[in-house]
């Protein structure tokens, strides 16, 4: 008898982490942005996406919500919103 | 072919012709000889195999693991010390499933050192999921090798296997061994086809983490698995016989016992001299005998249950102890006989050649004199209380 072994791979996609929120996720105001890919770059779930100015948004489902986008962000232009 | 060969020497002519893909160990006393000879078999070119030269036994251990994780039939060995820092990555090894096939040249436990044969190691390991067989004879070991790699890498199974021999007496015995030739091993032992492994085209994982909704389930599935163990190993003992004309029952052995009132239960080389010795009282008209316990992984509770049902007294001879409680198994076989309506009357346990002391016959014959009536929950037989003192100094 065999329980449950072997995983294939790919899990960090099939599961949806974005539900491990709590209270606040970023907002991206597209206003003031300058493409400079901070927030890209440092988003440690990889989540957030953009190439033009004012083009940038994330992945809600695998966002957990932890700010380091709304913080770096040099024009303020992210800012952390409560979740409906 | 009969030769005339140490147990080391056997054991690591048997394992090169069960064709590991992988082999990897750390020297220790009295396991050094089997991963010597091997080493010598793959620097004479003899042996087919990747020998991986390794700076500690929990890198052998963890070496042996990933080549089975990746198709590959494996071997090590250890003892004592070496086999106990194993220990983290032997749990591994049969939570992941993976059939590794170890040898341990039983050997006491520090502190204090000691280099002489006991089973505490081996015994120490009993709940790590590993299939554990304790042979009597340099035969048997040799033969139990094959059955191992068998049965371990059978589908149904997929669990390590671990031989363990007595240090010295088996390791470095001599004794005159039937060993089979590369053909009928071959026959026996077909090349390992994992159902599962690593592989950059199908990628897996293995040993990942698994949160509470997940553990229990392998942790069931290890315990059910040692179940159908029990069931198997006749069918695989049944196909080792037909090749190579050795038959065992596999689980125990019973010596004598049919008509016996006074029943040792024992495991491994020290069987040997019982036998001597319920010869011997035999011959006086005492009616006595011995219940070898070959299988100790998966406990085999329903042959030891027919075998000493209708037995009047039992003598458990452990050579290992669980220290503040109870001896292994004597505990277990006690245990086998809880709220049984056919049962002995007397259940007794004896420790004994703890660090190597040695099991004489009159050893043995102490035991059946202090196998009374009067049940003995733990009693040490061949103790000096001459070296013991009540304060330090």
């Amino acid at each position: 008898m065999f329980g449950p072994l072997i995983s294939k791979p790919g899990t960090s996609k099939k599961n949806k982490t974005g539900s491990w929120r709590t209270g606040l996720k970023p907002k991206f105001l597209q206003k003031n942005c300058i493409a400079c890919k901070m927030c890209l770059l440092l988003c440690p779930e990889g989540c957030i996406s953009g190439e033009e100015k004012n083009t940038f948004i994330c992945d809600y489902d695998y966002c957990k919500g932890c700010g380091i986008c709304a913080a770096v962000c040099p024009k303020q232009d992210i800012e952390m919103v409560k979740e409906e | 072919m009969k030769e005339l060969l140490e147990g080391s020497q056997a054991i690591a002519k048997i394992v090169k012709l069960c064709k590991p893909g992988v082999i990897s160990a750390y020297p220790i006393t009295p396991q050094t000889h089997i991963v010597e000879e091997l080493a010598q078999m793959k620097a004479d070119g003899q042996l087919n195999a990747e020998f991986i030269n390794v700076e500690s036994e929990h890198s052998a251990a963890s070496v042996v693991l990933g080549a089975v994780a990746t198709g590959v039939r494996a071997f090590t060995a250890s003892s004592s010390q070496g086999l106990i820092y194993m220990s983290e990555v032997l749990f591994n090894i049969a939570g992941m499933r993976l059939p590794v096939v170890l040898t341990c040249a039983n050997r006491a436990l520090s502190a204090p050192i000691s280099i002489w044969n006991d089973h505490q190691d081996s015994i120490s390991l009993r709940d790590t999921g590993w299939i554990q067989f304790y042979p009597e004879s340099i035969q048997e070991a040799v033969d139990f090798h094959l059955i191992a790699y068998r049965l371990g890498e059978d589908k149904t199974v997929m669990l390590p296997v671990m031989i363990c021999i007595d240090g010295y007496i088996l390791t470095h015995g001599i004794e005159v061994v039937d060993m089979p030739t590369q053909e009928e091993v071959d026959k026996f032992l077909p090349i390992y086809q994992p159902p599962y492994k690593l592989d950059v085209d199908n990628p897996l994982t293995l040993g990942h983490l698994a949160d509470p909704e997940y553990y229990m389930e392998t942790r069931y599935a290890i315990q059910e698995t040692h179940k159908e163990v029990i069931k198997l190993i006749p069918s695989v003992i049944q196909e080792f016989s037909k090749i190579f004309g050795r038959s065992y029952n596999g689980l125990i052995e019973e010596y004598r016992t049919k008509d016996a009132e006074r029943v040792i239960v024992a495991m491994g080389s020290v069987c040997g001299t019982i036998k001597e010795v319920v010869d011997e009282l035999r011959t006086k008209g005492k009616k006595v005998g011995l219940l070898k316990i070959l299988c100790y992984r998966p406990f085999p509770t329903g042959e030891i249950y027919e075998a000493l049902k209708n037995v009047s007294r039992v003598a458990v001879v452990d050579r290992a102890l669980s220290l503040g409680s109870f001896a292994p198994l004597a505990t277990e076989i006690k245990a086998t006989f809880f709220n049984k309506k056919k049962k002995p009357k007397v259940i007794s346990s004896f420790i004994v050649g703890l660090g190597g002391r040695d099991i004489t016959k009159n050893s043995i014959k102490e035991i059946f004199r202090l196998l009374t009536t009067k049940e003995r929950s733990l009693e040490f037989i061949d103790l000096k209380p001459e070296l013991l003192k009540e304060s330090y100094g």
